[in-house]
């Protein structure tokens, strides 16, 4: 199965109420896949194509107000048009899920793979303060597994999440799992609109508060939200970090690749690890830190120009010499390149 | 075992459906596989090619620039692939088009015409099931039961009937491949 496919079969199997979206390479067969397998007739979802990107989010806006579960995608270009809309539903408290397939940019860019919209997911990507749970799959496997869960944090802390994925890993197909047919919710969450009864308050959505007191109060609140995920929602892997005196620190198709660069470096004697932040943000500043006492050296290695080593260095608080690594514009880095790398920048 | 494989041609040989059926063979014997197409402006009508890994434990990177196996279908392919083949490696080719035959000397060198055969078979559709046979016979990573598996698990039910042909083409693959050079037979 495609990674793109896996999405969408996961979305349907994780009791997903709705998909809104609008095509775009490199992730149009999540909507496709979606289209043919009338996932109506299976569990009443529904799956409309809105007439933009824009459209598509504020569905997932009025869906996600109504307590449902949610779900969207698009690739870079896409996504950008959908930041303001994403601004909203943070700043109403909603729960989402939202599915970059990255592509090279800045623009329209290219069409082929990249990590070059890291920043966008992990700041905030839209104005005012805010953050996404961003979770970053590496196999088709994760890309089906990361939309369940993805629901469930959402739901859980009331908040938009982004599965950060890429166009290799939405066009590559592996063997994947899927969980059995979760029922679509019938009871929905206490702040939900779905219609006034006599026995409570009305619930109101909205991210609007003129007085500034209250709004200064509400981004506190957030705030909170932020630092309980940072306490308690960080994940990660980490493979032959044990004895590493080199560490590699990868996301996604990266962390894949990465994973031959440390066995091929060892081949040659140099003692490589890995450790692949599994959720972005919250970022895994912790075990970096901790990593960050016992090795030589972190090169970061991205398909960017060099976005997440900001997030790397801040971890690390300069214990140790922190590089960057990245291809762009659509291009892979091969294994290969990036044990090249681990010796131009700490074996001279 | 861990066998990195690319199949190169041009769009509309059935590159990509020939590492789908290959993928989809190494799952019905249980094996870890990926598959992992280039995609873009360039497969409408120009090249296409994917890799496809089979391999016993779980594969890490999907995506490499050195070969066990080079799968090549035309002469761009054949320019742009030829050494990234491993040494010891196989390159496996169709010579319709060829104007230059592979050179290296490290590495196994097949041939199997399918391009040719297929016209005389009358059906140009399964070219890239002779073309597997031709690897299956040199490599028999999967097995043939698994092969016709692999076929029916990735054709639309309404073209099951072709399974049979499909079947026999790569069958004849196998008889028609033929060796050009192995590095120890010198």
């Amino acid at each position: 199965m495609k990674g793109n496919e896996a999405i969408a079969e996961a979305a349907i199997r994780a009791g997903a109420d709705a998909y809104f979206g609008y095509p775009i390479t490199p992730q149009s067969e999540i909507l496709e896949y979606l289209m043919a397998e009338k996932p109506h007739e299976r569990t009443g979802m529904v799956v409309l194509q809105a007439e933009s990107e824009i459209a598509a989010i504020n569905m997932v806006y009025g869906g996600a107000a109504c307590g449902r579960k949610v779900i969207t995608s698009s690739s870079s270009p896409g996504i950008s048009l959908k930041q303001e809309g994403l601004s909203y539903i943070a700043g109403s408290e909603l729960p989402c899920v939202v599915v970059n397939v990255v592509r090279g940019g800045p623009g329209l860019g290219t069409i082929q793979p990249a990590q070059s919209d890291y920043f966008q997911a992990v700041k905030g990507g839209g104005h005012g303060d805010y953050r996404l749970i961003v979770l970053a799959p590496q196999s088709v496997q994760e890309m089906a597994d990361f939309v369940d869960l993805g629901f469930e944090l959402a739901f859980r802390y009331r908040n938009p999440v982004m599965i950060l994925t890429d166009g290799a890993l939405g066009q590559m197909m592996e063997k994947v799992w899927l969980q059995e047919q979760k029922p679509r919710m019938t009871i929905f969450p206490d702040w939900a609109t779905t219609g006034k009864t006599p026995d409570r308050e009305r619930n109101v959505i909205t991210s609007l508060d003129l007085d500034s007191a209250e709004q200064e109060k509400f981004n506190l609140k957030l705030q909170n939200k932020y630092r309980k995920l940072e306490a308690e929602e960080v994940r990660f892997e980490h493979t032959d970090t044990e004895d590493a005196e080199y560490l590699l620190v990868a996301y996604g198709t990266s962390a894949r690749i990465c994973q031959k660069s440390v066995r091929l470096a060892r081949d040659k004697g140099i003692k490589a690890g890995l450790l692949r932040p599994v959720t972005l943000f919250p970022f895994p500043k912790k075990p970096l830190k901790e990593l960050a006492a016992k090795v030589k050296g972190i090169l970061a290695v991205e398909m960017s120009t060099g976005q997440m080593v900001e997030d790397v260095r801040l971890a690390v608080e300069g214990k140790v010499q922190v590089e960057h690594y990245g291809r762009m514009g659509g291009i892979i880095p091969t294994p290969e390149e990036i044990v090249d790398a681990i010796g131009k920048n700490f074996l001279k | 075992m861990t066998e990195e494989i690319i199949i190169a041609g041009f769009g509309g040989q059935g590159v990509l459906s020939m590492g789908k059926i290959l993928a989809y063979s190494g799952i019905m014997e249980d094996q870890e596989v990926s598959w992992m197409p280039s995609y873009g402006p360039e497969m409408r009508g120009g090249t296409a090619n994917v890799t496809v890994i089979l391999s016993d434990e779980p594969i890490s990177s999907p995506i490499i620039n050195r070969f066990d196996t080079a799968i090549i279908l035309n002469q761009q392919s054949m320019d742009k692939f030829e050494d990234s083949v491993k040494p010891g490696g196989l390159l496996l080719y169709d010579g319709n088009g060829i104007t230059r035959h592979p050179e290296r000397k490290d590495i196994r060198v097949y041939r199997v015409d399918a391009a040719e055969e297929a016209a005389k078979m009358e059906s140009s559709r399964i070219f890239n099931m002779i073309v597997l046979g031709g690897f299956l016979k040199v490599k028999p990573l999967v097995k043939i039961e698994n092969v016709r598996k692999g076929i029916a698990e990735s054709l639309p039910e309404r073209h099951h009937g072709l399974i049979p042909l499909n079947e026999k083409a790569v069958l004849r693959g196998m008889e028609i491949v033929k060796q050009v050079f192995e590095p120890d037979s010198k």
